[in-house]
């Protein structure tokens, strides 16, 4: 939000939003899928654009339509809302044009590109972008990045123990860098690899792309006030 | 060797624990998994058009798919002119005896194989020693598995879950000596042996990468050289071909040569690439006296006319989904109880099966990260159709009765605002007792699994949804003006997707 603002954005919250729905979409329970849909499709009718902060739940969006062929007055408000409902990092790149939001983070840093954000929704290039132009930013590869990290919503409790050995080896592999900080695009994804480093004890910090630009952008706005 | 020890014991969860518990499997199926899907995405690179042959290769299935009963027509009819047996098989039980009619007639003692996912499916080996013919497998993974009693846990690499320790000890008991593990002394013993076999055999048994309809041919794809022996010296060969298996024309065998062999193991091109149309004619030098083809329904036809399935009869089995799928790495393939493993397998047991998602819960078995539909060679989109086996399991009320439960109060709590605020409130509360330092190690309840793995964090003290009024009066004040080239920007994209009409 704070993000936004400063290019004259206002973020809406619309307080009567849920959950996308996609923990019963995956798990077959297309009906309860299409209750939660509906909140959210009513949620935010009014708005201009939708700007998730997981891209899960963007491509979650990108099902209405399929899961209300019976209702077409409910798949033609899905199609309304997929065409607006954006990623994140999507949003900025994409429809707002920005890519340096002059934020400065010295630290080294390493990207896991979430599934559905990046293999299936597309959004590959958007985070690299704003990542590149951070100042002090030392952005090291991932090794297999592209590799689930074992969260898929209900997978991680119903399979818990290949879920386990899927976040493990990806944890592995974070460790491997010797980066400070895991960036991602997807809550779900970060909480899932941020809960095994936790449990391991390993002290890499783990955050969103937001609150790493955010970060960053407080950071040099400091800076500059420092030296004024 | 006619027990079938890895066929569907327990459930998924049981299985996939053994292979976890297995770090002989685990390093072995990681190791080669990585080779091949690395060697994939550089021969798809290298080719330079991937993205564009992947598509002409799903619209090459899709056509023939859609057109099946055409074109298998039409490979029956040029098979049968070419002087080629063809026999038309509902199910595995059909198959098994025809080919034992053939067995039969001919008095046959020994058999020699070459690979064919098609006899593992329909157990063809137990059957022909049934009638004491010897059946003996000339792949080198395939004769790994056969001395070893199991079957095949990928479908093109099907030892892959054992290093070359284990091989050496296992061919070693074959030999009757010690044999080193040493890839080429390995190989050169099974060499030597199968050489005798190729030549006592009665019956030559292939399977059939390819069956091109227009000149009634079978294509082999392979790399020992073993398929062409199969399917020369013994003096009966028997093909057997899922009914899925046609391409109209040689033509688009370019395509799906060019597809396979990079998707499989990353090779420009296959070692051996054989195409055989018919038996042996007078002026050839060598070849089979008589030749049959069996063709195979067991359940395909009942993917024809499903729109969220049809989709599976256009995969050429290569194997690409098992090296990109991180489940299977994990678990590798006899974790998946069927004989087709991996991705695909998650979906064509269940499918060829019942039509219906009551094969235990191996659609469970994934987080749905498509990383099988982006290897594949012919773009099935596995990962929709892992959910819609879910969905129909759900729909005919074989759901777990407390998952069930659950998600009915999912829905519930989802579609009220109101409802969704007692719940997280009520979280809230309940947590306070297992908290600590924001987040829970506990292992109770639905977190035990969660907990096993990882530290669940807690609902937040204070939510987003109950900041944003402080957080937006706060920015209301500082409000800056609006970005004239974001907003102009955001007015263009505005415009170009509704015409215009915007809700400002």
């Amino acid at each position: 939000m704070r993000l936004l603002a400063r290019y004259g954005i206002v973020l809406e919250f619309p307080n009567v939003q849920t959950c996308c729905g996609q923990p019963a979409y995956n798990s077959g329970y297309w009906k309860e899928a299409r209750a939660a849909a509906k909140t959210i499709i009513n949620a935010f009718e009014d708005s201009d654009f939708v700007v998730t902060p997981s891209g899960s739940c963007a491509y979650m969006i990108h099902h209405y339509p399929e899961m209300f062929k019976e209702e077409p007055e409910w798949q033609e408000k899905a199609l309304q809302l997929q065409r607006k409902v954006f990623e994140f990092s999507n949003f900025l790149v994409e429809v707002l044009g920005i890519q340096d939001l002059g934020a400065r983070f010295p630290h080294k840093v390493t990207y896991h590109p979430s599934c559905h954000g990046s293999r299936l929704l597309g959004v590959k290039h958007e985070p690299m972008a704003l990542l590149n132009n951070v100042e002090g930013l030392e952005l090291v590869p991932l090794p297999f990045a592209e590799d689930c990290c074992g969260f898929g919503g209900t997978f991680a409790i119903k399979m818990s123990d290949i879920s386990g050995a899927m976040v493990a080896e990806k944890a592995e592999h974070v460790i491997e860098t010797e980066a400070e900080v895991l960036v991602g695009l997807d809550m779900g994804c970060l909480m899932n690899i941020a809960g095994h480093l936790r449990y391991r004890n390993q002290p890499v910090r783990v955050m969103h792309l937001a609150e790493l630009l955010y970060e960053g952008v407080s950071y040099s706005d400091e800076h500059t006030a420092n030296r004024a | 060797m006619s027990t079938q020890q890895t066929e569907l014991k327990g459930t998924v969860k049981e299985r996939a624990q053994l292979a976890l518990n297995n770090d002989f499997l685990r390093q072995a199926v990681k190791f080669t998994t990585e080779r091949l899907r690395s060697g994939k995405l550089k021969a798809a690179e290298e080719h330079g058009n991937w993205e564009e042959w992947r598509e002409r290769g799903r619209q090459i299935r899709l056509h023939t798919i859609a057109h099946l009963d055409y074109y298998l027509g039409e490979f029956a009819n040029n098979a049968r002119e070419n002087g080629v047996h063809v026999h038309f098989a509902d199910t595995a039980q059909d198959a098994i005896s025809i080919a034992l009619q053939i067995a039969k007639a001919k008095e046959a003692k020994s058999a020699v194989k070459s690979k064919s996912m098609v006899t593992e499916e329909i157990h063809l080996n137990q059957a022909l020693q049934s009638i004491d013919c010897e059946a003996i497998e000339t792949d080198l993974g395939e004769y790994i598995i056969q001395l070893a009693n199991e079957t095949p846990s990928h479908i093109i690499i099907p030892a892959i879950h054992k290093n070359r320790y284990q091989i050496a000890e296992l061919l070693s008991e074959d030999a009757g000596e010690q044999l080193p593990p040493e890839t080429s002394v390995l190989a050169g013993y099974v060499r030597k042996k199968l050489r005798e076999k190729f030549l006592q055999a009665d019956i030559g048994v292939t399977g059939c990468n390819f069956a091109i309809a227009e000149s009634g041919s079978i294509v082999l794809f392979e790399n020992e050289g073993n398929a062409r022996m199969v399917s020369t010296v013994p003096k009966t060969q028997i093909t057997f071909m899922g009914m899925e298996r046609i391409i109209p024309s040689w033509a688009d065998l370019e395509v799906m040569a060019t597809l396979l062999p990079r998707s499989a193991t990353g090779q420009k091109l296959t070692v051996y690439m054989s195409g055989i149309t018919g038996p042996k004619r007078e002026e050839d030098g060598d070849g089979p006296e008589e030749m049959h083809i069996i063709i195979l329904d067991n359940g395909r036809s009942l993917q024809l006319g499903d729109p969220e399935f049809q989709e599976l009869l256009n995969c050429i089995r290569c194997g690409a989904c098992l090296n990109a799928c991180p489940v299977y790495r994990h678990i590798g393939g006899h974790a998946y109880g069927g004989t087709y493993s991996g991705p695909i397998g998650a979906v064509l047991t269940p499918a060829l099966k019942k039509n219906v998602a009551e094969w235990d819960d191996i659609a469970n078995a994934s987080s749905l990260c498509g990383a099988c539909y982006e290897a594949c060679p012919v773009k099935i989109p596995l990962h929709d159709m892992l959910v819609s086996l879910r969905r129909r399991k759900v729909e005919a009320g074989h759901d777990h009765p407390l998952e069930r439960v659950g998600m009915k109060g999912f829905g519930t709590v989802m579609s009220n605002v109101k409802v969704y605020h007692r719940a997280l409130k009520l979280g809230k509360l309940g947590q306070k007792v297992v908290v600590r330092d924001g987040g829970i190690r506990a292992k109770i309840g639905p977190l035990k699994g969660w907990n096993s793995h990882r530290v669940a964090p807690s609902i937040s003290k204070q939510l987003f949804r109950e900041q944003y009024g402080e957080l937006r009066s706060e920015l209301d004040q500082q409000a800056k003006a609006a970005d004239p080239a974001v907003a102009a920007r955001m007015r263009e994209w505005l415009t170009g997707r509704d015409g215009g009409a915007s809700h400002e």
